[in-house]
């Protein structure tokens, strides 16, 4: 009695705290009336347009899971996909983007913008953005699906054995802290990038490095997949059910970037998107080069798994740089990138199974991307952007590399512990893995109660079914000597 | 002559074909069938309607020895296939005629499993 009056006040309370008359959405609404220069509307259409490819970035990371997954677990990324994006929504709303972006308490935290309420002037609010006159709608709908590609590449380890509810609990913290407190220190105005000078222009650190790293505190407490190391302990190769599917997602996620480094701008005006979609392309470009190259010289077989492999850790690698290096730098560090995702899945493969090679594609890649900013970063750039300063090839300094690598064992040291303890929590209780019979049958049928394939795990003859039984029996059929069609149509 | 003739679960093949490879057993033919014994259906739900499937998949593994080594054959896939739960399926022995290798005609019990060399087929 006392707990239930408790909930309820609590759950009063929040519903009273969001219908408040607030200043929620009245900035750009009141704004709006009296005439907004263009400026906001070209940028913020800008943001919006380069969001919704990063949104699109989803159903990527869906069809390179399923493609890389057996039949069996197919229908369960789909489920994973949208009850994730989902989750993320409504924490990043509350509190994460506050977090992440609202002022500063010492350049480790936000403290304003709950709920996107209540944070007055939005120039002021969210100080590191200001730099853009977009309307905050826009750049926290950029932020949220940045957020929302980062909580999905850290499920690319765990595929086909992990319980559906993990995807939910870990989801929660990770869209609440992990990611707006991390990702705000090395872009959200925080301590990372202000007092240090780390560079990471979209996201290769505070967005990919952040997802492998959760990934691999959730691998190293799950463990392989039934079948993965014989007896001896030698990896054994679970082919993916689907390489269409895969090189879909693959094409999706780089088409996404597109919007992932040149939307990173935040605003259209002063051109610079161009010129970091171009070195986003090079390195892809590259990276597909690489990979196909070192996969052959290793295997003699052009693997196609390894060229999507390639392209998307390129795109990784070159997402720190994108806005600080130029063209002919992109191609090194994509080609680079190629070469580090392939000997690093053979590598990662013989202990640790993940099916995807997220520890790889995102989290070696995004360490070299992060790095290789302190080396080929351009001082014109880095002042432009006034962060940091120009790297080792142009000053033969080795100061901005130092920072950059400051960065990246920061960020994977205090990710890597608070989603550890998360997973570890969840496994002493709620557990991690399925049991060893529904991973046989298949999460699909087991976490779903249905195939994401049924023709193929369900016998025709039990499809086809069975109607109502006849009100009269049916006339038993006769052999008689064949009617001549005169006959039939008389 | 005897054809050993298996219902087994699908996770229960590997183990038993390793055993029997290493044993000097490398023929046998395997297909993936559908078929209901004392073991439940699975009820599928799909979008709120329920469609029960009575017939489960199993691997049916068939294999054709002398008949001293039929026994050695059974307990292999005893061994391996038994889990305790209802499900794990049938082993049944039939007698066959008679054989012939395709590519040299030969005939009889030679043709069998005569493998010279069994491990040699293990990489």
């Amino acid at each position: 009695m006392r707990r239930s009056s408790t909930v309820r006040a609590a759950v009063l309370g929040l519903v009273a705290l969001l219908v408040l008359p607030g200043a929620a959405m009245a900035d750009t609404f009141d704004a709006a009336g009296h005439g907004l220069p263009d400026s906001v509307g070209i940028n913020s259409m800008w943001v919006v347009v380069a969001a919704c490819l990063v949104m699109f970035m989803q159903a990527g990371f869906a069809f390179l899971e399923i493609g890389f997954s057996r039949g069996k677990n197919a229908g369960t990324v789909v489920a994973k996909i949208l009850t994730n994006f989902s989750i993320a929504a409504i924490m990043y709303w509350a509190v994460g983007f506050a977090f992440a972006f609202g002022g500063d308490l010492g350049h480790v935290i936000g403290n304003t913008g709950f709920f996107l309420r209540d944070f007055g002037d939005p120039q002021k609010a969210f100080p590191i953005m200001g730099l853009s006159d977009a309307t905050v709608e826009a750049k926290w709908w950029f932020q949220f699906v940045f957020c929302a590609v980062s909580l999905a590449i850290v499920w690319g380890t765990t595929l086909e054995r992990i319980k559906f509810g993990v995807y939910i609990i870990y989801s929660v913290v990770f869209s609440a802290l992990i990611y707006p407190i991390a990702s705000g220190w090395v872009f959200g105005g925080g301590w990372l990038q202000v007092n240090v000078g780390m560079q990471d222009f979209a996201g290769s650190t505070a967005v990919h490095l952040i997802g492998a790293t959760g990934a691999l505190a959730a691998v190293l407490l799950l463990g392989p997949r039934k079948g993965k190391y014989d007896s001896a302990g030698k990896p054994r190769a679970i082919p993916g059910h689907n390489m269409p599917l895969f090189g879909l997602g693959v094409l999706i996620l780089w088409l996404g970037w597109f919007g992932f480094n040149p939307g990173s701008t935040l605003g259209a005006l002063d051109g610079r998107f161009t010129e970091v979609l171009l070195v986003t392309n090079m390195a892809a470009a590259a990276g597909v080069l690489g990979a196909v190259a070192t996969a052959y010289w290793r295997t003699k077989a052009i693997d196609i798994g390894m060229a999507g492999n390639g392209a998307i850790a390129a795109l990784v690698a070159i997402t720190a740089p994108s806005g600080y290096v130029d063209p002919w730098a992109a191609v090194i560090i994509g080609a680079v990138a190629g070469v580090i995702v392939v000997l690093g899945v053979y590598a990662i493969d013989k202990v640790i199974d993940d099916p995807v090679g997220a520890l790889s594609a995102h989290g070696l890649a995004g360490i070299w991307g992060t790095l290789a900013c302190g080396i080929f970063t351009d001082p014109k750039l880095a002042a432009y952007n006034a962060v940091g300063k120009g790297g080792l090839l142009y000053n033969g300094s080795f100061e901005q590399l130092g920072r950059q690598a400051l960065g990246v064992v920061t960020v994977f040291a205090f990710v890597f512990a608070v989603s550890y303890a998360t997973f570890w929590a969840i496994k002493k209780t709620y557990g991690l893995r399925v049991t060893a019979e529904e991973e046989d049958a298949g999460l699909d049928i087991s976490e779903h109660g249905m195939y994401g394939y049924p023709e193929q795990f369900i016998p025709t003859p039990e499809l086809v079914g069975y109607g109502a039984a006849p009100t009269a029996p049916a006339p038993a059929p006769v052999a008689t000597k064949p009617v001549s069609t005169q006959e039939v149509t008389a | 002559m005897k054809k050993v003739e298996a219902y087994i679960r699908h996770e229960a093949f590997e183990p038993i074909r390793m055993e029997l490879l290493s044993l000097g057993f490398p023929s046998l033919s395997i297909s993936e069938v559908k078929g209901s014994g004392r073991q439940k259906g699975i009820t599928e739900r799909y979008r709120g309607a329920e469609l029960t499937n009575y017939l489960r998949p199993k691997v049916k593994l068939e294999c054709v020895v002398a008949d001293r080594d039929v026994q050695t054959i059974v307990d292999t896939i005893l061994k391996h296939a038994r889990t305790g739960a209802v499900g794990d399926g049938k082993v049944f022995v039939l007698p066959v005629e008679e054989s012939y290798r395709v590519r040299t005609g030969e005939s009889g019990e030679e043709v069998l499993q005569a493998h010279p060399d069994p491990a040699a087929a293990t990489t």
